[in-house]
């Protein structure tokens, strides 16, 4: 039997690549012929997902909500050191320097990047902003965003700080961070899914094992992550109540 | 569990109020006029037992609440009642929660230093397999605009 595996379609662009490599190192860590399946947006994926199409998935914690909850996922790990952070940005001579300067009528360029946009509408809420006050459209990736802000065509832009910061240093130099978030326990997460439970144990020690050896180590760097965390299944409960006392 | 609180912890004037809490606690707290604005972009979060006692915090509740992390795990979490928070607020938090659902809120919270912030407070019953383990509370930065608007029904109200 051949599972399925899908990456939640924030992943940074650059480590593309690094996903392939590391479905093929984890097929012979543990035995099993995997296939890797990227989407493009959020609301393809999705309906894949509702269609029980995928048995591991590196999920964003608003995803993860429905795949626990719903459909019976369990987390293995999460980048280690490697909380979701939100960044709201501005073009850097903008008279705003801080979220109280900015007014209704905000025109907003963002992705649609699910949790990233959720935090950066809370971090408006203090100056009374919201989607009835504000102007939202909708770009494909966070290069877009940086281009509309630089061009004059947004106000401010959300963006996932792993991102932003990765920024080529051309772009970076004509923005600024206007508000950042420091949430520090919503991440992305390693999810098994019914069909491939039975390998969570295999899985999780491979996973944590990776650091040891040198293959491991070069696969990691290819996904730009230091090395993993294992996640318990009350840390996952935990997050997703978390992101629940945020929706609304 | 809860110790009066000390002039010695304390920033600027103060007046000094006796609370009475649900489970017949009495506590002299002490209470200034200095507002400690809630930082952008952070969480407050904490966790309760059934019964509503702490048994986790985080660092921007510490910083905020003014109070060393042991003081705060194992105490009722009305240590950070505000004498202008009417019950009337608290009964529906509890009343929502006994019937399993989320709260919010906006929440004047007591400092140990005697000072106050203002929160937008969201609290949700954490269910695992069917069973109540306790309850996770989150709190954020609020519009200036609603906490003048809650200052205002809440003094109606105590
Ligand atoms: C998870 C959770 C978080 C709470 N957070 C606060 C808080 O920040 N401030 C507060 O005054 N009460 C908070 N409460 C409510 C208190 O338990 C208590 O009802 C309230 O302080 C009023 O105290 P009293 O009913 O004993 O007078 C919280 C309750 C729960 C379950």
């Amino acid at each position: 039997m051949t599972y399925n595996f899908t990456v939640s379609p924030d992943f940074n662009p650059n480590h593309l690549s690094g996903w392939f490599i590391f479905n093929t190192w984890l097929q012979k860590a543990i035995g099993e012929g995997i296939h890797l399946e990227l989407f493009d947006d959020f609301d393809s994926q999705r309906r894949a997902i509702a269609d029980n199409q995928f048995d591991l998935i590196y999920a964003n914690p608003y995803d993860a909500s429905l795949l626990v909850r719903e459909k019976g996922f369990l987390p293995l790990v999460s980048p280690q050191n490697k909380s979701d952070e939100a960044i709201i940005a501005v073009r850097a001579d903008c008279p705003a320097h801080v979220v109280e300067d900015l007014k209704p009528g905000l025109r907003i360029s963002s992705t649609d990047d699910p949790d990233v946009n959720m935090m950066c509408m809370i971090m408006l809420e203090p100056c009374d902003l919201s989607a009835e006050n504000t102007v939202l459209h909708r770009s494909d990736t966070y290069v877009i965003v940086a281009k509309n802000l630089i061009q004059g065509d947004a106000d401010v832009g959300f963006f996932l700080e792993e991102t932003y910061s990765e920024l080529s240093n051309m772009i970076r130099s004509q923005l600024r961070p206007l508000v950042q978030s420091q949430i520090q326990v919503i991440n992305h997460v390693l999810l098994v899914g019914p069909r491939l439970i039975h390998m969570r144990e295999t899985m999780g020690n491979a996973l944590m094992t990776m650091t040891q050896e040198e293959k491991g180590q070069g696969v990691l760097e290819s996904l730009g992550f230091s090395g993993w965390e294992t996640v318990s299944e009350e840390d996952t409960e935990f997050m997703i109540d978390l992101m629940d006392t945020l929706e609304d | 569990m809860v110790v009066d609180m000390s002039p010695d912890d304390l920033i600027g004037e103060h007046r000094e109020v006796l609370l009475k809490y649900h489970d017949g606690t009495v506590r002299q707290v002490l209470v200034t006029d200095v507002e400690t604005p809630m930082p952008d972009g952070r969480l407050i979060v904490s966790r309760t037992d059934p019964q509503g006692l702490i048994t986790h915090v985080n660092q921007s509740f510490i910083e905020m609440a003014g109070y060393p992390e042991e003081e705060l795990i194992g105490a009722p979490h009305y240590i950070l009642r505000h004498p202008d928070m009417p019950a009337a607020a608290f009964k529906m938090l509890w009343d929502t929660l006994k019937e399993n659902k989320k709260w919010h809120g906006y929440v004047k919270n007591l400092r140990k230093d005697g000072g106050y912030y203002w929160v937008y407070a969201t609290v949700i019953p954490n269910i695992r397999g069917g069973q109540l383990m306790g309850y996770t509370s989150v709190r954020r930065k609020p519009s200036r605009t609603k906490v003048r608007e809650a200052e205002e029904l809440y003094r109606t109200l105590s």
